[in-house]
């Protein structure tokens, strides 16, 4: 198997900044798809026992809010979810559910899920979202530069903001709601793709130990080259625990498995393409030479 | 028979009755071992029920907020116990709110309305007006009266001082005399429901006013409670609601045992396919790591919720990763023509530094999630981060061990089964 990621960086990264620039343009154009726990709304999950075309459901929900959105759910679609931004009072959720109940001769019981999120919430999530990314971030940073080098540092950190700047992307290419559940997932991808860049580090910092009259651009090459499998080993068996799991999970649970899955591809991507040649451009702009050089590095 | 292989079944035996066990629990005697899923604690989106998230519409802060929050909390508490809710959880979080989770009610609606009323407390005349409400009630506590019976003292605020002076003043006019008692009658009403009704004796003009009647210390304490709990310090805004019904939280339950397990299951002969005997230990030490991850969770009584479902089958992800970071090296080690012993143990010494570092990175992420989180994120972090300590301490210490063992058995010496060439 033939790798050379330093060689083909014009490819990869171009991939990436394809991905990312269509998201952010649709981002800035259309806005993101933001969930209710951000917009504040209600949801509401009613079993009506049998399937019930969403035109017809619709119906009731039209005296409260024509823009709600309504899908199926649950087994054979006896299921529906409601979501509105309006954030409506304990009284009002009464109301709008008394009436499927009246229509569609329900018990008290058929109320499976109602939730409610006042507009501050939102505001206050992202905000956490933010600066936990950014104590996480620089965290990792002082670690990476304590364990290895600042530059390993930066580049892993680049590495992980594609990550989670391709996750941004593909939920608003996609238009899927952006919710407290997606920013948990990032979270935790964030972890989980610096562990996967790590590896490959690993091993970068070890080779130039080892081997010390090789150019950067090799060094790296062979490195990925020991650990790819390892690095797609992991990724596919988190792949298919994750996946698994969002094909048979609860509509809660899917909210978490696909920002997990997108991540980890994402993730997986990053460190081999993404981590290692950033790195070797931080290097070789730095220090002009694209060889060790025993008094820049030190590990 | 060399020692080795007896230890390694007697290991086998163990993990399958602990394993069993865990599943299905079993009964010694008196000795009644539950299994696990007995003993881990659900979050509500799991059992179903109520979470409701207060907000207090205030300017207040610091000290001045803390008490009347820690006030509010223990008004809610009481309206909470009054509907028979087993283990209710009620904590105030972010300095100005509070988040009470009631598992497996019968009436939600009821409880919602409960718990986030500001007012429920109303004074009235027998025609129904209201004079004050609950808001307008600043003291409320047990006295003596002059005849040194227990009775309740209650204070208004200025504004509610005014009303009542004008109430009560109303009600001496219309009806003078002991003879009239009875028309002047003001109902203390929680909730519609008459607590009180005591008879008005004179025009109350500075706000403060005694009920008395024959009173014990205990029920003019009770009264006195009930009148104060009408009024919240704080006025509570409904920030946020989440009601899961118990059908749906078991759906929850289930589908994602299933999916856990299905998984699993996947990884476990993915495991084997890849790396052989290697690849089976790895198995075994991923079915301990489940386990005392699963034991660490009931052991510091983690409420296991839909996230931490999440955060758990992603942390058998990351178990398995530091497996195969192990087995990757051991396999070059072996390329390189080392004996399998030899190829194991500096496997793992070059394993160590890499499976230590990349953790402790994503260890920094978990921890900063866990303290910026709340509510689900937090299960999602807590699991997470059992899974990440656990989960290194079995690739390093579990898969070594069970790996030199079964070299030491001696069943076999291909080195292809090691995962060599």
């Amino acid at each position: 198997m033939k790798i050379d990621v330093i060689k083909s960086k014009k490819i990869t990264f171009g991939i990436s900044a394809l991905v990312i620039i269509i998201g952010m343009v649709m981002m800035l154009t259309s806005g993101l798809n933001f969930g209710i726990d951000f917009t504040g709304g209600t949801l509401i999950q009613i079993d009506l026992g049998r399937e019930i075309p969403v035109e017809e459901v619709r119906e009731i929900m039209d005296g409260y809010d024509q823009n709600a959105s309504i899908v199926h759910a649950g087994e054979g679609n006896h299921e529906v979810i409601i979501k509105t931004t309006n954030d409506y009072n304990n009284d009002e959720r009464v109301e709008i559910f008394n009436q499927y109940k009246d229509e569609y001769n329900l018990d008290d019981d058929a109320l499976i899920n109602q939730q409610k999120f006042g507009a501050s919430i939102g505001e206050e999530t992202q905000r956490r979202a933010f600066i936990s990314v950014a104590i996480a971030t620089v965290g990792m940073l002082l670690y990476i530069t304590f364990r290895f080098e600042f530059n390993f540092g930066l580049a892993a950190i680049t590495a992980l903001i594609h990550d989670v700047l391709i996750g941004l992307s593909v939920y608003s290419i996609l238009r899927i709601p952006v919710n407290s559940s997606f920013i948990a997932a990032m979270l935790i991808i964030v972890g989980y793709s610096i562990n996967d860049t790590i590896v490959v580090f690993d091993r970068i910092r070890e080779n130039i130990k080892r081997t010390r009259k090789q150019p950067f651009d090799e060094i790296i090459n062979t490195s990925i080259k020991q650990t790819i499998r390892r690095s797609i080993n992991t990724s596919a068996t988190t792949l298919i625990a994750v996946t698994v799991l969002y094909i048979l999970g609860v509509e809660a649970i899917k909210d978490f498995a696909l920002p997990l899955i997108i991540g980890v591809l994402a993730g997986t991507y990053s460190s081999i393409f993404i981590a290692s040649p950033v790195w070797y451009l931080l290097k070789s702009r730095k220090s002009k030479v694209n060889m060790y050089n025993p008094n820049t590095i030190d590990s | 028979m060399n020692k080795s292989r007896i230890l390694f079944a007697l290991i086998i035996a163990v993990l399958v009755l602990i394993s069993y066990s865990a599943v299905f629990g079993f009964t010694v005697g008196d000795y009644i071992v539950s299994p696990f899923g007995e003993e881990i604690d659900l979050g509500l989106d799991l059992s179903g029920g109520v979470y409701v998230v207060l907000e207090a519409n205030t300017d207040e802060t610091g000290d001045e907020l803390a008490k009347k929050m820690q006030q509010t909390k223990a008004i809610i508490q009481q309206r909470v116990d009054g509907l028979g809710v087993a283990e209710p959880n009620i904590t105030i979080e972010n300095n100005d709110r509070i988040r009470v989770e009631l598992a497996g009610l019968e009436n939600p609606q009821e409880a919602i309305d409960l718990i986030g009323k500001t007012a429920q407390l109303e004074f009235r005349d027998l025609q129904g007006n209201v004079i004050v409400t609950g808001e307008n009630v600043e003291v409320s506590e047990v006295t003596y009266n002059r005849n040194n019976q227990p009775a309740v003292a209650l204070e208004f605020d200025s504004e509610g001082a005014e009303k009542f002076a004008t109430a009560t003043g109303l009600l001496m006019d219309m009806y003078p005399g002991d003879e009239n008692r009875d028309n002047r009658i003001i109902e203390i009403v929680l909730d519609d429901e008459v607590i009180s009704a005591p008879s008005v004796s004179e025009t109350i003009t500075d706000g403060r006013s005694i009920i008395d009647g024959s009173y014990t210390i205990e029920s003019a304490a009770n009264l006195a409670n009930l009148i104060r709990a009408g009024a919240l310090p704080l006025e509570m805004r409904e920030i946020e609601v989440n009601v899961v019904g118990p059908t749906l939280g078991l759906e929850s339950l289930n589908k994602s045992i299933t999916a856990g397990a299905i998984g699993l299951l996947l990884i476990f002969v993915l495991m084997l396919i890849m790396y052989r005997v290697p690849g089976l230990v790895a198995d075994l030490a991923l079915s301990i790591y489940i386990l005392i991850a699963l034991g660490v969770f009931i052991y510091i009584d983690a409420k296991l919720t839909l996230p931490g479902i999440a955060g758990f089958i992603l942390s058998i992800g990351m178990a398995v990763d530091a497996n195969v970071i192990i087995f990757e090296r051991i396999k070059e080690e072996l390329r390189v023509g080392k004996t399998i012993r030899t190829a194991v143990d500096s496997g793992f010494k070059q394993a160590m530094t890499t499976i230590i570092d990349a953790n402790v990175t994503t260890l920094i992420a978990g921890l900063v999630l866990y303290n910026f989180g709340t509510g689900t994120i937090r299960g999602f972090a807590v699991t997470l981060l059992i899974g990440l300590v656990v989960s290194m301490f079995t690739a390093v210490f579990i898969t070594r061990f069970l790996l030199r063992l079964v070299i030491k058995m001696d069943i076999t010496r291909s080195k292809k089964l090691f995962g060599g060439a």
